[in-house]
């Protein structure tokens, strides 16, 4: 029988967009976490590590409380998109990038306190403006690292199945994305649907956990020119 | 020229002790040596005149503008300082080329200038046949010129240098020498310089500040610091005397002579103004000054048998030590002549003797 693709561009379409969200949401928190001291700090850092060890299912009640259509988020969203957020496929964005954004920013935190302070100290002293040392100075430092963090914020928005199947549904040719779809194939005695996409997902996580690798190790090494 | 007045607390914590700076100093145009040993507050005073740290009290100007003043709470951004800062690390950007580790200081200037100014830069450092690699792909002494010639594009009003000579071999050294030289002479700025090591003070230093645990100790220049420590602290830190604990017990300013009496035994020395019999002082002489003598029966004046310890050789001579913490400085010739000798008489020549 013809397999259904269409969870499996869903769920790439769904990652890249939330990877490309988290990156830049995640990599500010990173940064004010890294950098800065405010009052709340340690609030803040709980906050964005929470999704990490809650249930994903508690998460996802979180979500459909906040999101919800009777709620107030949930009806602005309604009012601006005039339609509602909850079992849509943006849905499945919002649940990938709750899943997502905590490891994105525990990896960039690390990547961005990992700058040598003397970089950051020389370009100020050099006059460049905070914008100017981030842009120049410490995300090419961080640069690889910071990809690696993206890479694997990817590999985790395409896994997610709890959060997704508690805020965007099982709505074949919808909001089913191929971690659902993989449950759903298993479910209905599907066998072969279920294997083919099972081997694809994990070879697509192989090749992002390789790049990953690869690209944390040994940024500035004596012998590397080629950058 | 430049003036600051610094206090910085640092609370004691569970596994560190509290640290307080509280300095106060102004410099001229030519080369500040900060010296005293890792801990003394050294580099921390030049963060606090960056702007990296903010210290509590004081009051930072340079030239007639005010960097720093707690009182009226002014505190410039590091960006708004001009000050070049030269660091440990030197701190070149790893992922960019030379030139353009020097054009990221003149991000503001006009292109053509900026152009020009990292051109002559390049030149009047030695630069220009290296300027398309990154900092991993240079010599240290290349990056070593690179850090200051970034420091300097700019035009800032001071330059800033923390511990530039650490862990450069002998040539290096010599070469960061004749460049600092340049510097002093071409750019007419204050410069201040961090360092433990005081050969590089006598070296380099128009003026000197002694930083012990956080204040300053003493100041001048440094062959005046060299010859007369202000106090045996001081001394200590310069480590290049014998101080040996000793009692006044007689003073003639008519003969100008005095007696000290170290040990069991009495010296004379020059009559030392303002001070009592009695007093317990250091006596302070530089092991160069000393002379050592193998012991053969006569005694004369001024004199104290020891015995030697080891020898030690330096690079122009050979230091002899004896027990009870005195060293003695000899010409190898001399010494080739009595090898075998463990007995010796040690020599105060009169006008040596310092107190402290």
């Amino acid at each position: 029988m013809a397999i259904d693709w269409f969870p499996l561009w869903l769920s790439l379409r769904v990652a890249a967009i939330s990877t490309a969200v988290a990156l830049v949401v995640g990599l500010w928190l990173a940064w004010l976490l890294a950098n800065r001291e405010f009052r709340g700090k340690e609030i803040l850092d709980a906050a964005v590590t929470l999704p990490l060890v809650l249930p994903p299912t508690v998460l996802g009640y979180y979500l459909l409380v906040l999101l919800g259509r009777n709620s107030p988020l949930g009806k602005l969203y309604e009012w601006i998109f005039g339609g509602p957020l909850v079992f849509s496929w943006q849905a499945a964005v919002v649940a990938a990038l709750f899943h997502s954004t905590p490891l994105l920013v525990k990896s960039a935190r690390a990547a961005f306190e990992s700058v040598d302070r003397s970089f950051e100290r020389a370009a100020r002293n050099l006059g460049a403006s905070e914008l100017r040392l981030f842009w120049r100075v410490t995300l090419p430092l961080a640069r690889r690292s910071i990809l690696a963090a993206g890479a694997l914020a990817f590999a985790r928005s395409l896994g997610d199945f709890g959060v997704t199947l508690m805020i965007a549904g099982n709505i074949p040719g919808r909001t089913q994305t191929v971690a659902i779809a993989i449950y759903d194939a298993v479910e209905a005695g599907n066998g072969t649907t279920a294997r083919v996409l099972v081997v694809i997902v994990s070879l697509i996580a192989l090749i992002i956990l390789s790049l990953a690798n690869r690209l944390t190790t040994n940024p500035f090494g004596p012998r590397q020119t080629a950058l | 020229m430049i003036q600051s007045r610094i206090r910085k607390l640092f609370a004691a914590g569970p596994e560190s002790a509290g640290f307080s700076l509280d300095v106060e100093f102004r410099a001229t145009k030519g080369i500040t040596v900060l010296f005293g040993p890792s801990g003394a507050g050294k580099t921390l005073t030049l963060d606090s005149i960056a702007g990296f740290v903010r210290p509590e009290e004081g009051r930072i100007l340079v030239d007639d503008q005010i960097l720093f003043d707690a009182a009226s709470r002014v505190c410039l951004a590091p960006q708004a300082r001009h000050c070049g800062y030269v660091f440990q690390n030197y701190a070149l950007f790893p992922h960019m080329t030379l030139r353009k580790n020097l054009e990221f200081a003149l991000e503001r200037s006009p292109r053509l200038e900026r152009h020009r100014k990292v051109n002559e830069m390049l030149e009047k450092f030695h630069l220009a046949d290296v300027s398309g690699r990154r900092p991993h792909e240079l010599s240290g002494g290349q990056k070593q010129r690179c850090s200051i010639a970034r420091a300097l594009i700019g035009s800032p009003r001071l330059l800033l240098l923390d511990e530039p000579a650490r862990g450069l071999d002998a040539p290096l050294r010599a070469e960061l020498y004749s460049v600092l030289r340049e510097v002093r002479q071409d750019f007419g700025i204050p410069i201040l310089l961090v360092t433990h090591d005081f050969e590089e003070c006598l070296e380099l230093g128009d003026e000197m500040l002694v930083f012990r645990e956080g204040r300053i100790v003493q100041t001048g220049p440094p062959r005046k610091v060299f010859e007369q420590p202000a106090n045996v602290d001081v001394a200590r830190l310069l480590g290049l005397y014998n101080l040996l604990p000793a009692e006044i017990r007689g003073l003639d300013p008519g003969r100008n002579v005095s007696r000290i009496r170290y040990r069991d035994f009495e010296l004379t020395g020059p009559y030392f103004p303002g001070r009592l019999i009695g007093d317990q002082v250091w006596l302070c002489i530089r092991p160069d000054l000393l002379s050592a003598t193998p012991r053969d029966g006569h005694t004369f004046g001024n004199q104290m048998p020891a015995t030697l310890l080891r020898v030690v050789e330096k690079p122009d001579r050979l230091r002899l030590e004896f027990l009870g913490d005195i060293a003695v400085d000899v010409p190898r010739s001399e010494f080739e002549q009595h090898r075998s000798a463990k007995d010796w008489m040690i020599e105060f020549p009169q006008s040596s003797l310092r107190i402290l």
